[in-house]
């Protein structure tokens, strides 16, 4: 995508064809509701941020884009997520294979307790993506690369990952998530655990990276969000209270809770 | 109120005296319970240490050999040594005859044999060492007590005296307590037998009660669904934990034995029930472990669409084998020393031979002690006390062991 693309491609953004389209999604754990009805579209190959205070479903909702939530038992999604047309939450899917194609990076960084190789093959070895040992290093740069991590780490691939700095570590989280090359990557208040100058890399990464994968990121930045974000959605007590683009959201709130949230009033 | 008080002293602070003086109670009541654990262990170690040493010697005796008795005894160094002990000993009454051949231990022949092999052919007279009866073994342990010698009798002490005048007593190195079977005579029993014993039951114990033990609680953390069922499972595993070990012996006894027909006494069927009672053990140190493992790390491999028996075999099971090998060590340990289990199975009968195989009857090291500690003979307080302590340091190398690998394969994540 050239730079004049992106422009006209910012201009006409709600036209856009949607990648993720949420239906009426409720969540309830152990019957008590969680999110009560969203309807949300994410457009393809821009970053949607999902807002709002503590407990207000953003990461509930997140979780149900790769069905992470399945791993919670008393947890029960009703409703329809389509991932390019298609119902993620039909009888037939295997959640790997979703999941294949929705990476998720989490809230605290989380490599493995193995070099840093290992780290970003993984994903790639299990899934077969690689027929031999240079395929797979091919990958392995080309993921650390993107990440924004090849030039720290190139000497030291077998270097244990937990061993980098919180930002080197969660730079790593994010190369392991694009290895297996998904088309969505879902982001957990990825930089919450991070001190600024980790956090500006990786907000500046999200920016490269939206020219491939899709994004949808939790914050509970406000200021995170108004950086990266192209689209925005303000969850409030687990409803969709107001969507749309992340400028015009943030300079002229249509819902008074919205305009609550963001000039720091609740939250 | 006066201005001499310093305002940051205990005299500003009323109640402080006396909350120094319950620390300080505290402190020395906690350290006195320290101190007499400590010494209770020290004396009970000490005590069958020192008892226990002599039997890793044995006392012999040197005896003089003519080239023309042993011309005339080839072929049974049985009577050879008969022979020898009625030179040696000058026996004039026929019941001094039985005396001074009783001099000499269990196995005397056997040294003889080898003492003249090695010797060659010689003429007139040569001196061979040759081990000597647990009685004499016991009284010259003790340095000629003569309340070690009540077994002797008057002519043997006698006996006994002019071989320690002339020097012809002495200890070496007591291999056969390490190597033979079990032995009615003292001088001739080891725990070598039961040595064997232990290791067999303890192989088959760990590979059963390790495979099972450590895929039940892979299963019972990983995938099985969090339910009544489970939960009641999960009660009953902890209970079985706390049952007396003689229970599963019952148990062996009733089902491997009786209903399998597996054959009795054997380290086969020991290693069965001790694998039952070190099951919940294991499967509780494991689930420990497991559970100690940060979800993170899960729904890290879980997010880049690995199974959940990928997840668990590629990341969680590698970063918590160091806790379940710890837990399943010192379930091992626990296995070593127990007794009463094996009782029921008839693990406790004499068997002098040292066991082949899983199916040979055998005994185990802890019952082996229990069956000497049976024996009113004296010689035989020592070896029990030496099989402790061979017991004992088992058991602390296996904790050891534990130990170690638990620092080495610790990651840290």
């Amino acid at each position: 995508m050239t730079v004049t693309e992106k422009k006209t491609a910012d201009q006409q953004a709600p036209a856009e064809e949607p990648k993720i389209v949420a239906t009426n999604v409720k969540v309830s754990y152990g019957g008590r509701d969680a999110l009560h009805g969203i309807d949300l579209e994410i457009v393809a190959r821009k970053v949607t941020a999902l807002i709002g205070p503590s407990g207000c479903g953003k990461t509930t909702f997140l979780r149900c884009i790769n069905r992470m939530n399945d791993l919670i038992p008393v947890a029960e999604v009703t409703g329809s997520i389509t991932l390019d047309g298609n119902n993620i939450y039909a009888p037939e899917v295997d959640v790997e294979v979703l999941r294949r194609h929705v990476g998720m990076v989490f809230q605290k960084p989380n490599p493995f307790p193995k070099s840093i190789y290992d780290n970003v093959a993984y994903g790639p070895r299990i899934h077969g993506l690689a027929s031999n040992k240079q395929e797979l290093d091919k990958i392995v740069e080309k993921s650390l690369r993107r990440a924004g991590l090849w030039d720290e780490v190139s000497d030291r691939l077998e270097a244990p990952g937990t061993g980098l700095s919180g930002g080197q570590q969660q730079r790593l989280c994010i190369a392991r998530a694009i290895a297996i090359e998904p088309a969505v990557i879902l982001m957990d208040e990825p930089c919450s655990a991070l001190d600024p100058i980790a956090t500006a890399k990786i907000e500046e990464l999200i920016h490269e990276l939206k020219e491939r994968y899709t994004i949808v990121i939790v914050t509970h930045s406000m200021q995170q969000a108004a950086r990266v974000s192209d689209y925005t959605a303000f969850f409030h007590l687990g409803d969709l209270v107001e969507k749309g683009e992340t400028e015009a959201l943030f300079t002229n709130p249509k819902d008074e809770r919205t305009e609550a949230y963001i000039s720091g009033r609740i939250g | 109120m006066t201005d001499n008080i310093h305002p940051l002293t205990r005299a500003a602070l009323p109640g402080l005296t006396q909350r120094y003086a319950s620390e300080k109670r505290f402190r020395l009541i906690g350290l006195s319970a320290v101190v007499l654990s400590l010494s209770f262990l020290v004396f009970l170690i000490g005590g069958i240490a020192f008892r226990g040493m002599g039997a890793f010697v044995q006392t012999e005796m040197q005896i003089e050999v003519s080239a023309e008795t042993v011309e005339n005894h080839t072929g049974s160094s049985f009577a050879l040594m008969r022979k020898i002990s009625l030179e040696n000993f000058e026996a004039s009454a026929r019941s001094e005859r039985r005396l001074s051949v009783s001099m000499v231990g269990e196995g005397a022949d056997e040294d003889l044999e080898n003492a003249l092999a090695d010797l060659g052919s010689f003429s007139g007279t040569a001196r061979v060492w040759v081990r000597a009866s647990d009685d004499i073994d016991v009284a010259w342990k003790a340095d000629l007590d003569p309340e070690m010698m009540t077994t002797l009798r008057p002519k043997q002490v006698e006996w006994l005296q002019a071989l320690a005048n002339e020097d012809r007593l002495r200890t070496s190195f007591n291999t056969g307590f390490f190597t033979n079977g079990d032995s009615r005579e003292a001088e001739r029993a080891g725990i070598g037998g039961a040595f064997v014993g232990s290791l067999l039951t303890l192989s088959v114990c760990l590979l059963l009660s390790f495979a099972v033990g450590i895929l039940a609680a892979i299963y019972l953390e990983e995938f099985a669904v969090k339910n009544k069922f489970t939960a009641f499972l999960e009660v009953n595993i902890n209970n079985l934990a706390t049952v007396p070990s003689i229970i599963f012996g019952l148990l062996g006894l009733a089902v491997f034995l009786n209903v399998f027909g597996l054959p009795r006494s054997s380290s086969l069927v020991g290693g069965m029930v001790l694998a039952l009672m070190t099951l919940p053990t294991i499967i509780i140190a494991s689930r420990v472990s497991l559970q100690a493992v940060p979800p993170s790390i899960r729904e890290a491999a879980l997010g880049l669409g690995a199974t959940r028996v990928q997840a668990v075999f590629h990341h969680v099971l590698p970063l918590a084998l160091p806790g379940m090998l710890t837990g399943t060590i010192l379930g091992m340990a626990r296995a070593l020393g127990e007794t009463a289990p094996l009782l029921m199975i008839g693990m406790v009968a004499f068997i002098a031979d040292v066991p082949g195989g899983f199916t040979d009857p055998a005994t185990a090291l802890p019952v082996q002690v229990y069956l000497w500690s049976d024996i009113p003979e004296r010689a035989f307080a020592e070896k029990t006390s030496g099989a402790i302590l061979v017991l004992l340091v088992f058991l602390l190398l296996m904790n050891l062991t534990a130990i170690i690998m638990r620092k080495k394969l610790e990651k840290k994540w």
